[in-house]
């Protein structure tokens, strides 16, 4: 065992992968001498040289699309979006060509390219630099859609990423970049696409991913003091989306609360709900909630605080979901 | 230029050209082609062959047997010359009028009318035949081209991409990206823009002040126009473009000067936006029809070469009639394959739904 930050596992998880893989390449904006604007590339290009991690000019779409034509050519392009909100000129080149080539092609091609988004706010920045766009990619099929919460998980869920022949969208909380936790640099891990139990509970289930998960966790441990016993879920994967996890604790336990950053309207959290609306509606003691930002643009970050979910937060909505 | 002026039949002085209209060989100080009678004859041939696949595509659609067609009416020359300049290895990444280079690549045509009749997004294997499917958002595909040719060089392979776009995807960002991307890696790939002088109803200079060869030099590397409806000079150009960036020269844009004949696609009208005397002058610029003078005036085929391919060009027509009339309309399962290259968990709850629901018909 290894203590790693986030931001560290990430970067021995992508090492890894480009020593069993000679087509690994690492492609994006300050990747390479600077090692990433959160270093999460760090010490690669050094080891891996300048054709493998590449500097690539300043346009998102241009990261995307070569990374696409690469990918064409037998490599296995891992981009990073320096920032959530600067995906956006990449958008056409990820939701027209990256997701829809295999179908195009009748499975003739296939596009192992890894998309790393740092997502999410809670660090003070300014704007554009603190956005939770999952739902713009978990609705654009042919993308898997993932998010890692976790040192260990971020170890293992990029190198599974990196072997997938599906293109991945890799959502990377940033506030937690720097969270340290134990990791196995030998363990296969879960499989990247199943949810998991974080901490067992039976009086409510929390749904979350990414940044989330730590701060349900958090809102799990205090609702303790109050004899409420939550269980915690952390989804990983959000498209596709590993129900059954999902339904067998919410069956067991009758309430859930889903908890992201992304604006609540229309956000992931509206798929879970109807979901489980489908799987547990006679199991249910009261309707899914939601926590999550306000249908608002993200905030100037001296309003992050109120914009973001947060332990009150959440225990609220667990109060809610009790008064019922 | 009015509005209503006919566009681009005066021939721009600094155009490279090998083949006038009238079927005359010139000299050019820059290029030069030396082809066998055997090898122009076969140019011949392409281009007659390749402008029927369009007029039975045309004609399919017309019948209600395509759902739309985008026609290459006298683009034909741009499309053989550039796309016979290719070697196997090269990599060819096409719009979605790219027929002409299609046939070049041994594309099946059916399988273009697969396309379009709707039966896929594209039914052929860009591997096989180094010619990549076809892209519809207007620019996307030059990135492609440009990424697939720094896999080249990581590669350190003898081989080179080629991009296809219009005039008004100039104006596009990934287009302009991949000019950048292109010439900061130095990337074999050559840039061959048909500028057909048409982007639908709007003409080139709503997308461009200036020449569009002249764009490259902005971005480091050389551009020539070149005379998009002679297939010799459109051959000998690339063929010098796509030498110099397998040599490692970098890109080269080439600025094909040609004409949209047809209209956009099936659904447009032309008869709106342009005037009918500039339809009628480019006719004078045919690119068959000089091959043809050029053949005949020099004794390098007789009439009955001419005949010969021309039953040859109604066999063709015949046959892709034939076999796009009969290509199967894909099953209800179809809409659930190649999302994903892995099982998807979603996906097969939804097929298996959708086939329960299904069967609730055929009690």
């Amino acid at each position: 065992m290894t203590t790693l930050t986030l931001a560290k596992a990430i970067n021995e998880g992508l090492r890894r992968s480009m020593e069993d893989d000679p087509k690994v390449l690492v492609m994006g904006e300050d990747v390479g001498k600077l090692g990433g604007v959160f270093r999460v590339t760090d010490g690669l290009q050094k080891d891996f040289g300048e054709d493998r991690v590449i500097d690539t000019p300043l346009a998102e779409s241009g990261i995307i699309g070569t990374a696409i034509g690469l990918a064409l050519r037998g490599y296995r392009p891992v981009c990073e979006i320096q920032f959530d909100g600067f995906v956006f000129p990449s958008a056409n080149q990820i939701i027209t060509q990256l997701a829809k080539m295999p179908l195009r092609s009748l499975g003739a091609l296939r596009l192992p390219v890894v998309v790393r988004i740092p997502c999410g706010g809670g660090i003070g920045a300014v704007e554009h630099h603190s956005e939770s766009p999952e739902v713009y990619f978990t609705h654009t099929a042919g993308l898997r859609v993932v998010a890692c919460s976790n040192p260990a998980d971020a170890y293992t869920m990029i190198q599974d990423a990196i072997r997938s022949d599906d293109p991945i969208i890799f959502f990377e909380p940033k506030r937690r970049y720097w969270d340290k936790a134990e990791v196995d640099l030998a363990a296969a891990g879960m499989p990247i696409d199943r949810a998991r139990v974080v901490r067992p509970g039976s009086s409510a289930t929390l749904l979350a991913y990414g940044p989330m998960v730590k701060t349900c966790l958090e809102a799990a441990n205090a609702a303790e003091e109050d004899g409420r016993d939550l269980e915690v879920i952390d989804l990983r994967s959000l498209n596709p989306l590993d129900m059954d996890v999902i339904t067998e604790s919410v069956q067991r336990t009758g309430r859930c609360v889903v908890v992201h950053e992304a604006p609540v309207f229309t956000g992931f959290g509206a798929e879970l709900a109807a979901r489980i609306s489908e799987k547990c509606f006679y199991h249910l003691e009261s309707p899914v909630l939601r926590v999550g930002g306000f249908s608002t643009p993200y905030p100037p970050s001296r309003l992050e605080e109120h914009y973001l979910p947060d332990l009150d937060k959440v225990l609220d909505a667990v109060d809610r979901s009790f008064a019922y | 230029m009015t509005a209503d002026a006919p566009r681009g039949v005066d021939a721009p002085p600094e155009l490279v050209q090998l083949l006038t209209p009238e079927g005359e060989r010139v000299e050019h100080p820059d290029y030069d082609i030396e082809l066998t009678t055997e090898e122009v004859r076969s140019l011949y041939r392409d281009l007659v062959l390749v402008r029927r696949i369009d007029l039975e595509a045309v004609a399919l659609q017309r019948q209600g047997e395509l759902g739309l067609w985008a026609s290459l009416l006298g683009q034909e020359a741009a499309q053989v010359g550039s796309g016979r300049a290719l070697t196997d290895a090269d990599m060819a990444f096409p719009t979605y009028r790219e027929h002409g280079v299609a046939w070049c690549r041994d594309v099946d045509p059916v399988k273009l009318l697969g396309l379009f009749r709707g039966v896929n997004h594209g039914g052929w294997d860009p591997a096989e035949h180094n010619f990549h499917l076809y892209t519809i958002v207007i620019g996307s595909q030059t990135l492609h081209a440009v990424g697939y040719a720094m896999g080249i060089q990581r590669d350190s392979a003898e081989a080179a991409t080629i991009v296809y776009f219009g005039d008004g995807a100039t104006s596009q960002g990934d287009v302009n990206e991949s000019f950048i991307w292109a010439s900061v890696f130095n990337a074999p790939v050559v840039f061959f823009c048909q500028n057909n002088q048409w982007a639908i109803s709007e003409p080139l200079e709503k997308q461009s002040r200036i020449p569009l060869y002249k764009r490259a030099s902005g971005f480091g590397f050389p551009g020539v126009r070149v005379d998009g409806n002679d297939v010799f000079a459109c051959l000998a150009v690339t063929r010098k473009a796509l030498q110099n960036a397998r040599e490692g020269q970098g890109p080269t844009l080439i600025e094909a000067f040609t004409y949209r004949m047809g209209a956009h696609t099936t659904s447009d009208d032309p008869t709106r936006y342009r005037v009918a005397d500039e339809l009628e002058a480019w006719k004078l610029k045919d690119p068959i029809e000089r091959l043809k003078a050029y053949l005949f005036k020099n004794q390098l085929a007789d009439q009955e070469f001419f005949d010969k391919v021309e039953a040859e060009a109604d066999a063709l027509g015949r046959d892709i009639r034939r076999r796009c009339l009969e290509l199967p309309n894909p099953g209800p399962e179809a809409l659930f394959q190649h999302v994903y290259t892995a099982p998807h968990a979603l996906l097969d709850e939804e097929r298996e739904q959708f086939f329960s629901y299904l069967a609730e018909f055929e009690r």
